[in-house]
């Protein structure tokens, strides 16, 4: 049957979106939308595949967020975009910079979203993303604030809240990251959170114990096994095997010389041994490049037993870019597609799990977030 | 009251000027959301804080308060302040 795949590309100027069908050969460009704005997610609604979400700023305006129900052909503003509750006397009162994370709730709740935020914070809209209240109980839970840290902790734009996960089988089973601050989890729809910090390592000279010095880049749970979760995290690769709440650093069996360090991490949506990511130079002062300025993706077909490189049809030499956090995902097509963003502004993608890339778009802004999708 | 627009915000406005009114600037910018819901918020955060990119200028000379008097026959000007690459 063929498909119409829609390709979602947020950057720091723009939106764009490519279309394609199941045979993904041929890409139509359909942007920018939002010029000049810095969009730092864009999400098509799985449950709908029409309703589509953008979160934008621009240097000098705050937050906002704008909804499409026609995937993208039209535009609305949302009426009540993700803030913070108002403190009044509050020194320690925030304000929202920029919403970082969209993610759909679960399939049993249409309409239902998470929004996640710089400074750290967590949102829900229950009316297709057009109005956001401040979600459970740890914007303002003073443990939870210690463990987020100060905007002058951590990632250089702000220290995100992200990979919001909804387990496919439970709606009240939730997960998310913050950039400082760890990875945590629900079981009662978002009431009350825990850390699941065991087996993850910190920088040198930090204190492991401490969730604040915890760093994870991307997490994601795999769709066919809800149980398992793939991490990048700042120090590592990493695996979570539910029940247990240890995770297990698959990345010390990646090649010493490229290392595991990088931010994006995508997984396979029918094989839950399979998952892949993009390495980056994480050496001395942090170059945030491609190792040796040689980029691939790595992907392993054992649960992280063993990594092979794919690096076909890329840059060989002298390509200094990297792929950020968001900027890196699959389709769900037979032969799975894999999409990815540059810091310099290509979208690469392979129809064949990596085994080939291509370029499809150059000259782009600096790419913050790539999102596939099948919409009606 | 005349409100000149910059235009970064003329998204909402779809003019370089606008009518609004009220007797304190919060009033005022309060009745220019109403006129143009959103626009409120790229200018004024959560806490009541002027964005730092976001200057106001009454008669000519700056306003930071949001509690600053005004009057009917006066004129704001909303100036955006660039910044970045």
């Amino acid at each position: 049957m063929n498909a119409n795949i829609i390709v979602m590309v947020a950057t720091r100027k723009g939106l764009w979106l490519y279309h394609s069908d199941s045979k993904r050969q041929q890409w139509r460009v359909d942007g920018p939308h939002f010029l000049g704005h810095i969009i730092s997610h864009a999400v098509l609604d799985p449950r709908d595949g029409r309703t589509l979400l953008a979160a934008a700023k621009t240097g000098h305006l705050g937050p906002t967020l704008y909804r499409s129900t026609d995937s993208g052909k039209t535009w609305q503003e949302a009426a009540k975009p993700p803030a913070f509750a108002p403190s009044v006397g509050e020194a320690k009162a925030r304000s929202v910079d920029h919403t970082f994370w969209l993610a759909p709730a679960h399939a049993s709740e249409p309409g239902v979203w998470y929004a996640g935020t710089s400074p750290q914070g967590l949102f829900r809209s229950a009316d297709g993303g057009n109005t956001w209240q401040p979600f459970s109980s740890i914007n303002d839970d003073p443990q939870y604030r210690k463990w987020m840290g100060s905007a002058q902790d951590g990632t250089p734009d702000g220290p995100k809240l992200h990979s919001i996960i909804v387990d496919p089988r439970d709606a009240k089973h939730l997960y998310f990251a913050m950039s400082g601050g760890g990875v945590h989890e629900s079981v009662d729809g978002g009431k009350t959170f825990q850390p699941i910090m065991k087996g993850l390592a910190v920088v040198e000279g930090f204190d492991r114990s401490d969730y604040t010095y915890h760093d994870p880049h991307c997490i994601r749970l795999c769709p066919s096994n809800p149980d398992r979760l793939y991490q990048q995290n700042h120090c590592g690769i990493y695996r979570l095997d539910r029940p247990s709440d240890e995770w297990v650093r698959i990345g010390m069996n990646m090649p010493k010389e490229v290392g595991d360090i990088g931010f994006p991490m995508v997984v396979h949506p029918r094989d839950d041994n399979t998952a892949w990511v993009f390495p980056m130079d994480g050496t001395a002062v942090w170059p945030r490049t491609s190792p040796d300025g040689k980029p691939a993706a790595y992907v392993t077909r054992n649960a992280g037993e063993t990594w092979q490189r794919l690096d076909a049809g890329l840059p060989n030499k002298q390509a200094w870019w990297t792929v950020k956090r968001q900027a890196m995902t699959a389709d769900t097509q037979e032969s799975v597609g894999l999409y990815f963003g540059t810091t310099s502004g290509e979208l690469w993608m392979s129809s064949d799990e990596g085994k080939q890339w291509t370029c499809i778009a150059q000259h782009l802004p600096e790419i913050y977030a790539v999102e596939a999708a099948l919409s009606v | 009251m005349k409100v000149l627009i910059p235009s970064a915000l003329r998204s909402y406005t779809e003019a370089s000027e606008a009518e609004a009114s009220g007797v304190t600037l919060a009033e005022v910018l309060a009745d220019l959301d109403h006129s143009y819901p959103g626009i409120r918020f790229r200018m004024i955060d959560e806490q009541d804080k002027v964005r730092s990119h976001i200057r106001f200028f009454v008669d000519g000379e700056q306003v930071r308060d949001l509690s600053f008097p005004l009057s009917a026959t006066g004129e704001l000007i909303i100036v955006q302040a660039l910044s970045g690459g």
